[in-house]
C-alpha cells in the first residue's frame, strides 16, 4: 500500500501545505468546520483543482484522473446509488471496470460477509438504517481493492452505539487490509479509537501533527494554537454527543 | 396464537373491502352521470340530433366499430401520435442530456428554447402548413414540437438534480464520464424524464385531434369534423370518448412504466 505525500499544495483553502501519510497507517485529520478537512480529501482524490503535487508511494499522481487513482472514498452523506440494490452498489466499481460477472458476484459476497450485511443484498438504500447504509458504503469503497481509503466524517449521522461498533469494525478491517487511510472527523472519541497519527487543521493550516500517545498525553498543551479542548468545543458545536462517547 | 389469527383475517377482509369500495367510489359517479344523461335524453326536451341518449351513442359506437370506420380513424391518429411523440421525446431526451451535462451547450441553446417553449404547439400550425405542407407530416411535426420541449426541460431538471456527491462517488469508484452518464446520471434522471413523457402523452392526442380537425382528412379529428358537418352529435361523442380513453391509456402507460422502473428505489 502506498504512502501519500502532499507537497506545496495550494488552492482556495490551502497555501503551501505539506504533509504525509505513512504506508498502511490510519491518519486522523481533526479540525473545526471550514478548516479544510474535506478539501484535503478531495485533493487526494483529485476531485478538485489544486496546485502542488500529490504523490502515492513517491509517484506523482496529479495528472491521473480521479477514476484511475484507485481510491476508496466514504463520503459524509455516503452518496449511495439509490437506484441500485445493495449488491449492485457494492459491485459498482467492479462492473464499471469491466470485471466478469462471476468475479463480481464472488467479491460482492465476500464484502457483504465481511461487513455482515449479507441479508441486505437485494435491498435498496432507502430501506436501510443509517448503520446499514454506512456498511454498504464502506463495502462499496473497498470493493475495487483501493490503494488509499478516504473517510469523510462517516459517523456523523449515527447514534452512539452503532457508531462505536462501526468504528471498531472499520478499524479492524483497515488494519487487516493494511490500507493507507485518511480519516476526517471532529469527534475526539472516533479519533482516539481509530487513529495511528493525528493532524490538526485550522483555517487551512496544519496546527499540530502527533502520534496517538503524544496527542492525547499532551492534551491542551499544543503550543501553536489548536488544543484538544478546541476539538471538544468543535464537537459540541456540531451536536456530537461528546459526553456519551468519551 | 388465538389472538393473532383473527387479526390477520380482519386485515385481509378490510383490504378486500377497501378495494371493492374504491372501485365502487370510482365507478358510481360515472354510472350516475350516464343515468342522468339517459334520463334527460329520454324526456325528449332536446332534439335527438342535438342531444342523443347514451344508448344511442353506444349503438353508434358499435356501428362504427363493426364498420371499421372508427378503427381506421383511430389507427391513423395513433400512427401520427406515436411517430411525433417518439421522435419528439427522443430528441428532447438527447438534447436534454447534452444541455444537462454540458453547461456550454446549456448556455448556448437555453435562450433560444426559452423563447420557443411558451409558443403552444398549435400556434405553429399556420407556419408549418406553409413550410411542411398539408400532409401527414403536419400533425407529426406538431406533436414533435408538443413533446420535445417538456421532455427536454424535464430531462435537464432530472440530470441537474442528481446529487453531486453521487457523481463524485461514481468517479472515485473508477467510472469514466460515459459510464457515469449511463449508469448513474440517466437512471437517476428517469423519474423526471417519465414525468415529462407522461404529461405530454395525453397532450399529443389533443394536438393530433386539433391538427386533423384543421387540416388532415383522416383520423379521429377528421371524423369529428365530418360528423359535425352532418349534425351527428352521437359520432362526435363517440370520438370524444375514444379520445378520452386514449389520453388516459397513454398517461397511465407512462405512469405504470415509471413505477415499474423505479420500483424498490424507496
Amino acid at each position: 500500500m502506498p504512502g501519500i505525500e502532499l507537497k506545496n499544495i495550494g488552492n482556495y483553502v490551502f497555501s503551501n501545505l505539506n504533509m504525509g501519510v505513512f504506508d498502511g497507517e490510519l491518519l486522523v485529520v481533526l479540525g473545526p468546520n471550514g478548516a479544510g478537512k474535506t478539501t484535503l480529501l478531495n485533493i487526494i482524490a483529485g476531485l478538485i483543482d489544486y496546485e502542488g503535487t500529490v504523490l502515492f508511494d513517491g509517484t506523482p499522481i496529479d495528472e491521473i484522473p480521479t477514476n484511475e487513482r484507485q481510491i476508496g472514498y466514504l463520503f459524509q452523506n455516503l452518496a449511495l446509488f439509490s437506484h441500485l440494490d445493495v449488491a449492485s452498489n457494492v459491485g459498482y466499481s467492479l462492473r464499471v471496470n469491466g470485471k466478469e460477472k462471476k468475479e463480481i458476484s464472488q467479491k460482492v459476497n465476500e464484502l457483504l460477509k465481511l461487513m455482515k450485511i449479507e441479508h441486505l443484498k437485494h435491498k435498496y438504500p432507502k430501506t436501510l438504517s443509517g448503520g446499514e447504509k454506512q456498511r454498504v458504503a464502506l463495502a462499496r469503497a473497498l470493493a475495487s481493492s483501493p490503494k488509499v481509503l478516504l473517510l469523510d466524517e462517516p459517523f456523523n449521522s449515527l447514534d452512539v452505539g452503532i457508531c462505536r461498533c462501526l468504528r471498531r469494525e472499520i478499524c479492524q478491517i483497515q488494519r487487516r487490509l493494511g490500507i493507507t487511510t485518511v480519516f476526517v472527523t471532529h469527534n475526539l472519541a472516533d479519533a482516539r479509537e481509530m487513529g495511528d497519527r493525528f493532524v490538526v487543521l485550522k483555517n487551512g493550516k496544519i496546527q499540530q501533527v502527533a502520534s496517538k500517545d503524544i496527542f492525547f498525553d499532551n492534551a491542551g498543551d499544543a503550543g501553536n494554537g489548536y488544543r484538544v479542548q478546541d476539538c471538544l468545543n468543535c464537537a459540541i458545536d456540531c451536536n456530537c454527543k461528546r459526553d456519551e462517547r468519551l | 396464537m388465538k389472538g393473532s389469527k383473527p387479526r390477520i383475517f380482519l386485515t385481509r377482509d378490510s383490504c378486500g373491502s377497501m378495494k371493492v369500495k374504491d372501485v365502487l367510489v370510482g365507478i358510481l359517479p360515472i354510472i350516475v352521470f350516464v343515468m342522468i344523461w339517459e334520463g334527460i335524453a329520454q324526456l325528449n326536451i332536446f332534439p335527438t340530433y342535438i342531444f342523443p341518449s347514451f344508448s344511442a351513442v353506444i349503438r353508434e359506437f358499435y356501428r362504427l366499430v363493426v364498420g371499421g370506420v372508427l378503427l381506421n380513424s383511430l389507427l391513423s391518429s395513433l400512427f401520427r401520435v406515436l411517430a411525433g411523440f417518439l421522435l419528439g421525446s427522443a430528441a428532447g431526451i438527447v438534447m436534454g442530456i447534452g444541455m444537462g451535462c454540458k453547461e456550454v451547450v446549456n448556455k448556448s441553446l437555453n435562450p433560444i428554447f426559452t423563447l420557443l417553449y411558451p409558443i403552444p404547439a398549435l400556434g405553429w400550425a399556420p407556419l408549418l402548413m406553409i413550410w411542411v405542407g398539408i400532409n401527414e407530416m403536419l400533425p407529426i411535426t406538431l406533436i414533435f414540437l408538443c413533446a420535445f420541449f417538456p421532455v427536454l426541460y424535464n430531462t435537464i431538471t432530472g440530470i441537474k438534480g442528481v446529487d453531486e456527491d453521487v457523481i463524485k462517488a461514481a468517479r472515485t469508484l473508477g467510472a469514466s464520464d460515459r459510464k457515469i452518464l449511463t449508469t448513474v446520471i440517466l437512471p437517476l434522471a428517469i423519474p423526471n424524464i417519465f414525468t415529462g413523457l407522461r404529461l405530454e402523452a395525453g397532450m399529443a392526442w389533443r394536438v393530433v385531434i386539433a391538427a386533423e380537425m384543421v387540416a388532415i382528412p383522416t383520423g379521429i379529428g377528421a371524423l369529428m369534423m365530418r360528423a359535425e358537418s352532418l349534425l351527428r352529435v352521437d359520432i362526435i361523442i363517440v370520438c370524444l370518448m375514444v379520445l378520452s380513453v386514449m389520453c388516459l391509456l397513454f398517461e397511465r402507460f407512462f405512469q405504470y412504466m415509471e413505477k415499474k422502473v423505479t420500483v424498490g428505489w424507496g
